[in-house]
């Protein structure tokens, strides 16, 4: 691990929707096996990947089970990240932006990640060895 | 001197404005800077040796930009051969730019 390494990422995207998803966890995965602390601002559509009420589902077309089906979620991907982060003795401060949450209904989330603002995102900023914004297309 | 990495997702294939990325890539790294161009996603595609835009990734190359290409994306796609000038690598190299001082991230 990098001692004393600030990351900051800045994602938009919703579940589901885009590559970019994937792209930015495998990131933010990496950046807590080198930062110190890595802080993710979760603005627009991304408030919702850490709702807590997502759930799996079968899949009738192939006739598997929610089991067989093994349907990922963000979720739990989140809360992985968020397991990784105890593991390696980061820290990972996951912010969605409150307005952005108001809008969506996306309030009730997973233990872990916080209410914020823009502010937070740019107090972050500022505290960063480095920032990667992701925008949406 | 300045350090920056531009990290292309999209494909020439399908997005227009692909090309005028390349063409600030390319005139970031005319002014002497230190450039790195990180592809992720589709825009692996055409880093696919024999690519038809694949010659836009290697003339960066040839301009002293270093072009790397996430690994993952290019086995989720069958890239097995690179163009010349492009050489595979983990995101985690991505994270590492980032964490280099005076480094600016682009993403596009």
């Amino acid at each position: 691990m990098t001692i004393g390494k600030n990351l900051t990422v800045a994602i938009m995207d919703p579940p589901y929707e885009s590559a970019t998803t994937a792209t930015a966890l495998r990131i933010i995965d990496a950046a807590l096996r080198q930062a110190q602390v890595v802080t993710v601002f979760a603005y627009e559509g991304a408030v919702s990947m850490t709702m807590k009420a997502q759930q799996p589902h079968a899949n009738p077309v192939k006739g598997t089970t929610v089991e067989q089906e093994e349907h990922p979620t963000t979720k739990d991907w989140i809360a992985g990240l968020f397991a990784l982060a105890r593991q390696t003795g980061a820290k990972l401060d996951w912010i969605n932006c409150g307005l952005c949450v108001d809008e969506r209904g996306a309030g009730e989330t997973i233990d872990g990640p916080r209410r914020g603002s823009p502010k937070d995102f740019f107090e972050a900023v500022k505290l960063s060895d480095g920032v990667i914004v992701i925008p949406t297309h | 001197m300045a350090r920056f990495v531009f990290v292309e997702s999209r494909d020439p294939y399908e997005c227009a404005d692909c090309a005028r990325f390349l063409d600030l890539v390319g005139g970031v790294r005319r002014r002497s800077h230190e450039v790195t161009l990180f592809l992720v996603q589709n825009a692996v595609l055409a880093a696919r040796e024999g690519a038809s835009h694949a010659g836009g990734y290697s003339d960066l190359a040839r301009a002293g930009v270093a072009v790397v290409a996430d690994a993952f994306a290019l086995r989720e796609r069958a890239v097995d051969r690179l163009a010349s000038g492009i050489e595979p690598s983990g995101i985690d190299r991505l994270v590492s730019l980032a964490l280099t001082p005076q480094t600016r991230v682009i993403w596009h």
